[in-house]
């Protein structure tokens, strides 16, 4: 190779590295903030990096975590929505009563729960779009009505255990992906990763445009690998990478995808970034609005019924408490801004695994839910705070 | 929409051509405010027509109208010589009147690429990001634009920039009239000289240019013809070449008052109107 050909290629691959690390940092503080907790609560408490608690954390991870994709989804846009959690209850509640009382099939009981969510979330956005009610509010009455809603469903008995064959249940408790088949899956997805990378190298050559190195990639595709088996070996010792976890994963995969690479995800950037821009480019506005409250009703609805599978029973408390702040949290934790048009569909994995490793650690110290909650709330402030610190921060040099 | 369909348009032919977009007869009132009184307008291919006026001389009122944003209440609008009605601002978009209004409407997260073609993606089942890319380049190096490089977020952008994108957001399907509302109005004495280039560039290009603009420098460094607006009436249709800045002044602030064109068709190209004696 010509020696000046790769001292420039070199030059590159170190520019590259430099702006990812300076210009935008992305999900750094988050993972770095991570590895402060985990390094923390092990010091604290060795077992809290076993394999067999890092198993527990990941399944506890996945029902809150689909949860907060939805989030994700309407923080793009710069509304919110405060009724995930007694929404992901009633799916837990229609679950149970279908399951047990009325003898429906399991696919029957899981469509009916995802219909009722999608319909909650199409009347969220017909007012919104309609009235022009703040989504705050709606979601705010949509709270206490679809929590009245859940309490009607389960009617007076209150608690419903679900059947422990119910494959939902071993779905979200007992199936583990064998070793082989998980070190497949990272090889998959690492390999998916670099081949679309290689293809799109390949694209924009033959468009006559700039090309970022190679050896970036390799290194990003090669770096996940060796991360995903790593872990996946680790987890193995124990019981292994849970089914559950992985559908979290690969739901966040294909959210990632549907944002950054069709026209709905660039439409969903443009009215979170602004509205009027994007109506004047030709938007249909009032759709972008009612799609997401839809997929966001919907997700809680998955997260609702993941979480009933995992505690095998469904009850007055099914989704309420916490559920709702910690898959709010997770999504702003994770780095998608209160302000609309920034985040990322990963940054509901980043964020549910700060605050369950959080609820985790503090619960095998054996501290008190009282703490627990402040904790979690302080969580929460500081990331809010960052939040805004890197708005402002934007703003003032010039990239607001 | 590729960047093949935005190769030049016919160069400008003789002055007794069909303007590209006239207006007949105008009148819009808001309530009792009479906007604008009887305006006639033509506005001809490869030519650039500054609108100026004092505030409330009605200038943004006749931009929203040819947009779209408002319907005239009387009058007449002919496109390329066929009478038409611009109901909304999607009718106007479709009859290849482009506007960019003075707010930009951009969004600010998203990347020059992407508000290039922002509602107007090319996209299979995913985004062609390199296509979009590729016509971005090509489009802004026709545009002779000075961006340094289109996937850096809008808002990493300076104004004279993000103007640039508007600019050439509105030249993505390829209209016969661009209408620029006060372009130049928050740029420094380099953005504006940017800017003004790139206006050139609209005229070589074909496109009929309506520059609406509050500078005197700016009209007389760029315009064929200024049309000046007064009260919501015509007060005044210059050639640019032959009028001083002081004629334009006066006609403005109304110690001159100037007969308005005649209306009868057939219309023939841009010509001066003489102050009444």
């Amino acid at each position: 190779m010509h020696p000046e050909s790769a001292r420039s290629r070199a030059a590159a691959l170190v520019d590259e590295v430099r702006t990812r690390l300076t210009g935008n940092l992305g999900s750094l503080p988050v993972v770095v903030g991570l590895v402060i907790i985990w390094a923390a609560f092990q010091v604290m408490n060795p077992s809290f990096l076993s394999a067999d608690n890092l198993v527990n954390l990941t399944l506890q991870c996945a029902a809150g975590g689909t949860i907060a994709i939805g989030v994700v989804l309407v923080l793009l846009l710069g509304q919110i929505d405060l009724s995930v959690g007694s929404v992901s209850g009633l799916a837990a509640a229609i679950l149970g009563v279908g399951l047990t009382q009325l003898g429906w099939p399991l696919v029957v009981a899981i469509l009916a729960a995802l219909a009722a969510g999608a319909a909650i979330g199409l009347l969220y956005g017909l007012l919104f779009t309609r009235f022009g009610v703040p989504s705050f509010i709606i979601t705010l009455a949509g709270l206490l009505g679809v929590l009245g809603l859940q309490l009607k469903v389960l009617g007076p008995n209150g608690s419903i255990n679900l059947p422990a064959d119910s494959p939902l249940v071993l779905f979200a408790t007992s199936w583990f992906l064998p070793p082989w088949v998980a070190y497949l899956l990272s090889a998959f997805w690492a390999g998916g990763m670099f081949t679309a990378a290689v293809l799109r190298r390949r694209r924009r050559l033959r468009a006559g445009l700039t090309i970022s190195p190679l050896g970036w990639q390799a290194a990003k595709a090669g770096g996940l690998l060796v991360l995903c088996v790593l872990a996946a070996s680790y987890l193995a010792t124990n019981r292994g990478v849970g089914v559950m976890f992985v559908f979290f994963i690969v739901l966040v995969i294909v959210m990632d995808v549907v944002l950054t690479r069709t026209r709905w995800g660039r439409e969903v950037y443009a009215v979170g970034g602004s509205v009027e821009a994007a109506r004047r480019a030709g938007i249909r506005v009032g759709r972008v609005y009612i799609s997401v409250f839809v997929l966001c009703s919907t997700f809680a609805v998955v997260g609702g019924l993941l979480a009933a599978g995992r505690l095998m029973s469904v009850n007055l408390n099914s989704g309420a408490g916490d559920t709702n702040l910690n898959a709010i949290a997770a999504a702003v934790i994770g780095g998608t801004s209160l302000f609309g048009g920034r985040g990322s569909a990963w940054s509901a994995l980043l964020g549910i695994t700060v605050i369950q490793s959080i609820s985790n650690g503090l619960t095998l110290l054996n501290l008190d839910s009282s703490i627990r909650y402040m904790i979690t709330g302080g969580v929460l402030l500081l990331a809010v705070i960052i939040d805004s610190l890197s708005r402002r921060s934007r703003a003032a040099h010039g990239q607001a | 929409m590729s960047v093949e369909a935005l190769a030049p348009l016919a160069s400008p032919g003789p002055v007794d051509r069909v303007p590209v977009l006239s207006m007949r007869g105008i009148s819009k009132s808001f309530g009792k405010v009479q906007a604008l009184d009887d305006i006639h307008l033509d506005i001809f291919a490869g030519e650039v027509v500054a609108i100026v006026g004092d505030n409330g001389a009605g200038k943004s009122t006749l931009v929203k109208i040819l947009a779209g944003v408002h319907p005239a209440d009387e009058g007449e609008i002919e496109f390329e010589g066929q009478a038409v009605q611009i109901p909304d601002p999607s009718t106007s978009r479709a009859l290849g009147i482009a506007t960019v209004f003075q707010d930009l409407a951009l969004c600010d997260n998203l990347d020059v690429v992407a508000n290039l073609f922002l509602g107007r993606e090319i996209a299979g089942v995913a985004l062609d990001e390199e296509e979009m890319e590729k016509d971005a380049w090509e489009l802004l190096r026709q545009l002779s634009a000075r961006i340094p490089s289109v996937r850096v977020p809008i808002a990493a952008l300076s104004g004279g920039q993000r103007q640039t994108v508007a600019i050439a957001r509105s030249l993505i399907g390829d209209p016969r009239v661009v209408i620029l509302d006060e372009p130049t109005a928050a740029l420094g004495v380099a953005q504006t000289a940017e800017v003004l280039n790139l206006i050139e560039r609209l005229r070589e290009r074909g496109h009929g240019v309506v520059l609406i603009s509050h500078n005197m420098a700016d009209v007389q460094a760029v315009a064929d013809r200024i049309i000046v607006l007064r009260l919501g009436r015509n007060n005044g249709d210059f050639l640019a070449s032959e009028v001083g800045y002081e004629d334009i002044i006066a006609a403005i602030t109304g110690a001159t008052e100037h007969a308005r064109p005649l209306p009868d068709p057939p219309y023939r190209g841009p010509r001066r109107i003489g102050p009444v004696a």
